[in-house]
């Protein structure tokens, strides 16, 4: 029984983003972060084990080398193994080509039948919420999105997934795959006996070469030459015309205020 | 090498937008796509149609041609009542290649989200999350590159007789945009946020000449691995952030006094007749529930009036609100970003400013 979980490292743009003179994104520049659902769904395996400790909790990551580093405060939080999937052929995939990607992963891995994928529902620098579903889909198995409770009993697992509007309680069997969100679980730390252990836990890296036999894995389905969407232009979004700064802050300013929006019709 | 039999984009005709309803009843976001779908079906000159699954459905589908479909194709089957992914997505991948639209438009509702990859994975395409702006006709995305960004768009080479879907979106939370295309695989397919594409007024001529037409659905047990036990509308009062005409958003600035804050905007917005919205700051200090929070992971809202306080203005949360007609920023930060996307701002204590707002706003 293992419970693999799907995770990645982000820059933080929650804080200061730098931009650099072309209009990219200065990821070097920025501080990283495990993705903050990412985080949910380890915290899901690792309670799933603390039930099970038969079970083992196994980390797979794609991205370049420095995610070691973030790979390493996990093990620290209690997972067992971690793989960190990184290749130059890997690169430029968009989300179907990364799916692919670690779908190849996992299948080398080997999937069992009491095995369940957990991931995080959506990365905070793409916000697609598709790599999850991907991942399923190509490994032929059901999916659960957004959940926010569940229960194995045996090899049936319920799923309370959230909906705009209320919830379904969704019951499917292993193995699946299920993407987490933040009301499922508030994440454990890391402890200093799971520090002091993290460097003695099976760290492996799947480069190209130890993939490329798995059937998922093609020319002409991984990396930016794999993948469907390219970005066809990219621009810095649109700054507003200069607004009004009112002066003041009292009685006078607010009804300024008023009567600019009243004049205008907006009230 | 693999064999693809997607690759011909002379065999994918039409637009199709994937009509969702739950308990029988359409989603407002339905119209919103399908008014978007016919701008485009009209620039390609093609045919837009409805897709709608569910058990007992077809009665649905005239309302869909009043907002632009010409033609509805409806699988219904009592396994289609629930959405299901397996279900939905073996019976979506089955119609759209006999009839092979070119494009497939999907609300990124949290329905459209967990079946917009997984269809998009089966039919070997690519899939464009939470697009804000969608283009075939190559002058109309140059005038629209023209009016948002600052390219040297007539020093930018195009091909005119490109009819590919020019899919924008923000990437990296906002910080930049980013136009994606598919151009090798069919259908282009996109999720757009609700609340994002504007929705014609309904139109009956259109409704009575829609055409509806069912489609088989084939469904095996080993097609439907998941069971759906019970589905819970939950009785809390209903945030409805994205019909609202105006929004009152409090962020980080109330943390002095939360409890006097919360009130001092849902006096504003009680006045006003809107809604109380939130900054991530304030849902992820649990001030506010999720369904109060406007930006890239929460809602997009595009009211009359927006008031922010105490809102920094992160570019995530204004890729939420920049839209609104008229913005109203009070920060006690003359420096903070919420200032840019601001139509007026006001430099003040927002605990000293909203109560003025209240009362002159009794006053009109």
């Amino acid at each position: 029984m293992k419970f693999i979980v799907c995770v990645k490292q982000v820059p933080d743009t929650s804080g200061k983003v730098a931009v650099k003179a072309d209009g990219t994104m200065d990821r070097a520049s920025m501080a990283t972060i495990t993705n903050p659902d990412d985080l949910n769904a380890v915290e899901a395996a690792l309670a799933l084990k603390d039930a099970n400790p038969e079970a083992k909790v196994v980390l797979v990551s794609m991205g370049p080398p420095p995610a070691a580093g973030m790979l390493r405060e996990l093990l620290a939080m209690g997972c067992d193994e971690a793989v960190l999937v990184s290749g130059r052929e890997f690169g430029g995939s968009d989300t179907f080509a990364t799916s692919q990607i670690l779908a190849a992963a996992i299948a080398h891995l080997g999937l069992e039948d009491d095995d369940i994928i957990f991931c995080g529902r959506q990365a905070i620098d793409g916000d697609t919420a598709q790599v999850g579903p991907q991942i399923a889909e190509k490994l032929n198995i059901p999916q659960v999105s957004y959940a926010a409770d569940l229960t194995l009993r045996g090899n049936t697992l319920t799923v309370k997934r959230m909906l705009e509007d209320g919830y379904m309680t969704i019951q499917t069997h292993t193995p699946c795959l299920v993407t987490c969100i933040k009301e499922l679980n508030t994440p454990r730390y890391m402890t200093v006996r799971g520090i002091l252990e993290c460097d003695q836990k099976p760290y492996t890296v799947y480069d190209y070469e130890t993939l490329k036999d798995e059937p998922l894995i093609e020319p002409d389905t991984i990396g930016l030459k794999g993948s469907p969407t390219n970005v066809y232009k990219s621009f810095s979004p649109p700054v507003k015309g200069a607004g009004v700064m009112l002066e003041g802050c009292g009685k006078e300013t607010v009804e300024q205020l008023f009567a600019a929006l009243a004049e205008k019709h907006i009230i | 090498m693999s064999t693809f039999v997607n690759t011909d984009p002379n065999a994918f005709r039409g637009v199709w937008v994937f009509c969702e309803q739950r308990e029988g009843e359409l989603n407002p976001t339905d119209f919103e796509l399908l008014s978007e779908g016919r701008k485009l079906a009209d620039d390609l000159g093609v045919e837009l149609c409805g897709l709608l699954l569910g058990d007992d459905v077809e009665g649905l589908a005239k309302e869909l041609g009043g907002y632009g479909a010409d033609r509805v194709y409806v699988c219904q089957d009592p396994r289609l009542a629930h959405y299901t992914t397996d279900a939905y997505t073996k019976v979506i991948c089955d119609v759209v290649m006999d009839k092979k639209p070119e494009i497939v438009l999907i609300g990124a509702t949290n329905i459209g989200r967990d079946l917009g990859p997984r269809c998009a994975a089966r039919l070997h395409t690519g899939l464009t999350a939470d697009c804000t702006h969608l283009d075939v006709d190559v002058a109309k995305y140059k005038e629209f590159l023209k009016s948002t960004s600052t390219l040297d768009v007539d020093g930018m080479k195009f091909d005119e007789n490109d009819r590919g879907l020019k899919m924008t979106r923000p990437a990296f939370g906002g910080h930049l945009m980013a136009t994606i295309i598919c151009p090798r695989f069919r259908p282009q397919m996109s999720t757009v946020r609700p609340g994002v594409m504007k929705c014609a007024p309904f139109d009956q001529a259109r409704a009575d000449a829609c055409v509806v037409e069912l489609c088989p659905v084939s469904l095996d047990v080993s097609d439907l691995r998941t069971r759906v036990l019970e589905v819970v509308k939950e009785a809390k009062t209903a945030v409805d952030l994205i019909g609202a005409e105006v929004v009152v958003s409090v962020g980080h600035g109330i943390s002095k006094d939360v409890k006097r804050g919360l009130e001092l905007a849902q006096a504003l917005a009680d006045t006003l007749h809107g809604v109380v919205g939130a900054s991530r700051a304030a849902v992820d200090a649990g001030w506010l529930s999720a369904d109060h929070q406007v930006g890239q992971t929460g809602k997009t809202v595009r009211p009359r009036i927006y008031i922010a306080l105490g809102i920094s203005g992160a570019i995530q949360h204004k890729a939420g609100m920049q839209d609104s007609e008229c913005i109203i920023a009070v920060n006690s930060n003359p420096d903070a970003p919420i200032f840019e996307a601001a139509d007026y701002g006001i430099v003040g204590d927002l605990f000293q400013v909203a109560p003025l707002m209240v009362e002159c706003a009794r006053g009109n």
